[in-house]
């Protein structure tokens, strides 16, 4: 209901500023560019183009006078294949808006072609957040998640609900340590302590001599800076050495629900960890993640996935409010409006090209507490928009005057 | 590489006649033409990939065509070379070309480094200490404060050739890069088919006579190897000038097994094999990437076909075909 109401706001809006209807259909080429084959598959994957044609059926395109199609190729998690394939898809396919792209480092490389080109891009898969600070770029929207907001939103709800010390498992190369650089500022300015920090080296199979550090610690949490197969790894050790039945917490400062998922509850149970969006929050969120399981084999969405169709949602509606998809005309609209929809709620696009939107801290329940497989969340707090992302001048984006 | 190195190596081509030299030189002016139309029949980044992978597996192909050496480590030369180039490019602000001469320079040094180690052993002891070269220089890269870790050096500047010729435009890139690929081959060309060429071919056959004949063979071998090196390095540094940017991609082991598939499918010991495994297997890339995961099954399935099928690799079948050396 909130969405055809946001759609007839906006025809509303349209018909007031005179711009849209007088013109010729607006032909728009999306293409999905992400991981189809290996570790990012499942969290993006074929799951985030249907998340964008189901964007682009609610949005009702079709009946607006705008055809879109949409295209997605693998980036196998390469920097260089993936600004091949955005130039390609830019140079003579005529694509106009990239999609997800998850890895930080194709993200960036493909956020550089797009600038360059002048197209847009939009990402929901990538997370680091130089993509909105001193890599940003008046071409790049950025959706669902950044490495700010998840390094602050997990320290920063935990210390106020009176876990202050805290211990860092840290995966040792530039994405680790920012990581744990920035979740280290945030406990501390919350008024926790850091009880200590050890590095593992990356990718690493062994996690049991640095669990067994942070054990001994002493700390209220271990914090896990680390991502992916290294994440799994830790977690399903630190079940083995009964971490969190001895009353540590166990804090994963990048989770997605997949992980959860092939982690199973039996090893993830307890597992804090904050994330933009789970399927099960309320009735836009269960509608839409239902019709998106009917699609997707029965697997319930990730964020990425969520991001993937809000961002499409909003990028459409943008250009349909310019009535045309003339890059600065729909960039600007896209950062006037206020984002509306079903998964995120409501929002804005900063200048810096940040998406805004609540964060949530997350439990992993345990197997006896689930009804079933994805019900794996519950809900222990909100991190409200205004404190979830990095404040504007803080980002070093040239963009902020 | 001791037994028949027939079996291992198909015959190495080496000029031996005016005739063969003519059929070559027809052969170049092809490959010259061919390099001329291929921007307007294909996309010219993706032809410039194309290249840069064909120039890195010619200088693989050099290394164990003449030596026998199997190298497990060539991405180290080649994605160093990225790194430096573009460096050199983004924070030294040099033109492309000097950038691409610091990284070749760079890479030919690291051979050199890494040759004088390695060429004391042979066969399997040789591609494991490559290997394990190579993973030093990618922790390297994934460590060292410059190279931007897993985010590699993004937005590298094109520049201008010589300060003068801008080279945003692809069109113009693409010839700048022909050349180089063009240049990077003729050179191997005449490295195979010089004296030294022939010395490292005796070599090859049967290293105890050369050494009783009085050659240094080590010398040799290592030349050699800072050479393929160095070659590498040009493919390496001219790709990250392409791309704009050098990213771990280009330095991790899979790079190093890319090019030996590269090498091994389009036959091993030819001269226009590499080219050739190099377009294949980029056009597999390339095209397929919106199959998803069916890339890499179908890199296996045709890297199985050719070894059991035809394991001269496609140049080598065609060549014993045709009865001429290709």
């Amino acid at each position: 209901m909130k969405l055809t109401k946001t759609v007839v706001m906006t025809s509303i809006l349209a018909l007031v500023s005179g711009a849209a209807w007088a013109q010729d259909p607006i032909a728009l080429k999306l293409g999905v560019l992400n991981d189809r084959s290996g570790v990012y598959a499942d969290l993006s994957g074929e799951g985030s183009v249907i998340a964008a044609q189901m964007a682009v059926e609610d949005f009702g395109a079709a009946d607006k006078g705008m055809t879109v199609e949409i295209v997605s190729a693998d980036h196998q998690n390469k920097p260089d294949i993936a600004s091949n394939i955005a130039r390609q898809w830019i140079d003579s396919d005529g694509v106009d808006l990239i999609l997800d792209v998850p890895t930080s480092s194709a993200a960036l490389a493909v956020a550089e072609i797009v600038k360059e080109k002048n197209k847009i891009v939009m990402i929901s898969g990538g997370g680091t957040s130089d993509l909105t600070g001193s890599k940003c770029s008046p071409n790049t929207v950025h959706w669902t998640y950044d490495t700010w907001a998840l390094g602050n939103g997990t320290p920063t709800a935990l210390v106020k609900e009176g876990q202050k010390s805290w211990f860092f498992i840290t995966a040792d190369y530039a994405f680790g340590h920012a990581l744990e650089k920035d979740a280290s500022a945030a406990v501390t300015a919350a008024g926790g302590e850091i009880k200590g920090q050890v590095k593992h080296p990356f990718p690493g199979q062994d996690f049991s001599s640095y669990l067994l550090q942070a054990q001994s610690s002493g700390a209220q949490v271990i914090g896990l800076a680390n991502a992916g197969g290294d994440m799994i790894n830790t977690v399903k050790q630190a079940s083995e050495f009964g971490i969190t039945q001895g009353g540590q917490t166990l804090a994963g400062l990048l989770v997605f629900i997949t992980e959860v998922h092939a982690l199973g509850l039996e090893a993830a149970q307890g597992l804090m960890l904050t994330d933009a969006f789970y399927w099960d929050q309320n009735d836009g969120t269960r509608e839409w993640s239902k019709r998106f399981a009917e699609r997707h084999g029965g697997d319930m969405p990730t964020s990425v996935h969520a991001g993937v169709y809000a961002s499409t949602l909003h990028y459409l509606k943008a250009v349909e409010a310019a009535g045309s998809k003339e890059t600065e005309a729909v960039m600007a609209k896209m950062k006037e409006t206020p984002t509306d929809d079903p998964l995120f709620g409501k929002g804005e696009v900063r200048v810096d090209g940040r998406a805004t939107h609540d964060m949530y801290l997350f439990k992993v329940k345990a197997p006896a507490d689930s009804k079933g497989p994805w019900d794996y969340y519950e809900q222990v707090s909100v991190i409200p928009a205004a404190d979830a992302w990095r404040p504007l001048d803080q980002g070093g984006c040239s963009l902020v005057k | 590489m001791s037994g028949n190195p027939t079996d291992d190596t198909p015959a190495t081509p080496a000029v031996q006649n005016s005739e063969d030299r003519r059929h070559y030189m027809l052969l170049f002016v092809g490959l010259a033409v061919l390099l001329v139309a291929l921007p307007y029949l294909v996309y010219p980044v993706f032809a410039m990939k194309v290249l840069c992978f064909a120039l890195f597996a010619v200088a693989f192909n050099l290394l164990i065509g003449y030596s026998g050496l199997l190298s497990f480590g060539h991405a180290a030369f080649f994605g160093g070379s990225a790194y430096v180039t573009a460096h050199a490019a983004k924070v030294w602000g040099l033109t492309p070309e000097l950038a691409i001469l610091a990284g070749t320079l760079a890479s030919a040094f690291l051979g050199l480094l890494i040759g004088a180690l390695s060429i004391r052993r042979q066969g399997i002891y040789f591609a494991m200490v490559t290997l394990a070269f190579a993973q030093m220089v990618y922790f390297f890269a994934l460590q060292a404060p410059f190279t931007g870790g897993e985010d590699g050096i993004q937005a590298v500047p094109r520049g201008h050739l010589f300060g003068v010729l801008s080279l945003s435009n692809d069109l113009t890139l693409y010839f700048v890069v022909a050349v180089i690929f063009m240049a990077g081959f003729l050179l191997v060309y005449r490295v195979m088919n010089s004296p030294f060429g022939r010395v490292m071919r005796a070599i090859r056959e049967n290293e105890p006579r050369a050494i009783s004949l009085g050659y240094q063979v080590n010398r040799y071998k290592l030349l050699l190897f800072v050479l393929s090196a160095g070659i590498a390095g040009l493919a390496g540094g001219t790709k990250a000038i392409v791309f704009q940017l050098a990213s771990l991609t280009d330095v991790a082991w899979n790079m190093s097994g890319e090019v030996v598939l590269m090498t091994l499918i389009g036959g091993m010991g030819t001269i226009f094999g590499p080219i050739v495994g190099a377009g294949i297997i980029v056009s597999l890339q390339n095209y397929l990437a919106s199959q998803g995961s069916w890339v890499t099954v179908i890199q296996g399935v045709i890297f199985v076909i050719c070894v059991l099928a035809f394991r001269s690799g496609i140049v080598g079948v065609i060549a014993q075909k045709l009865r001429i050396n290709l």
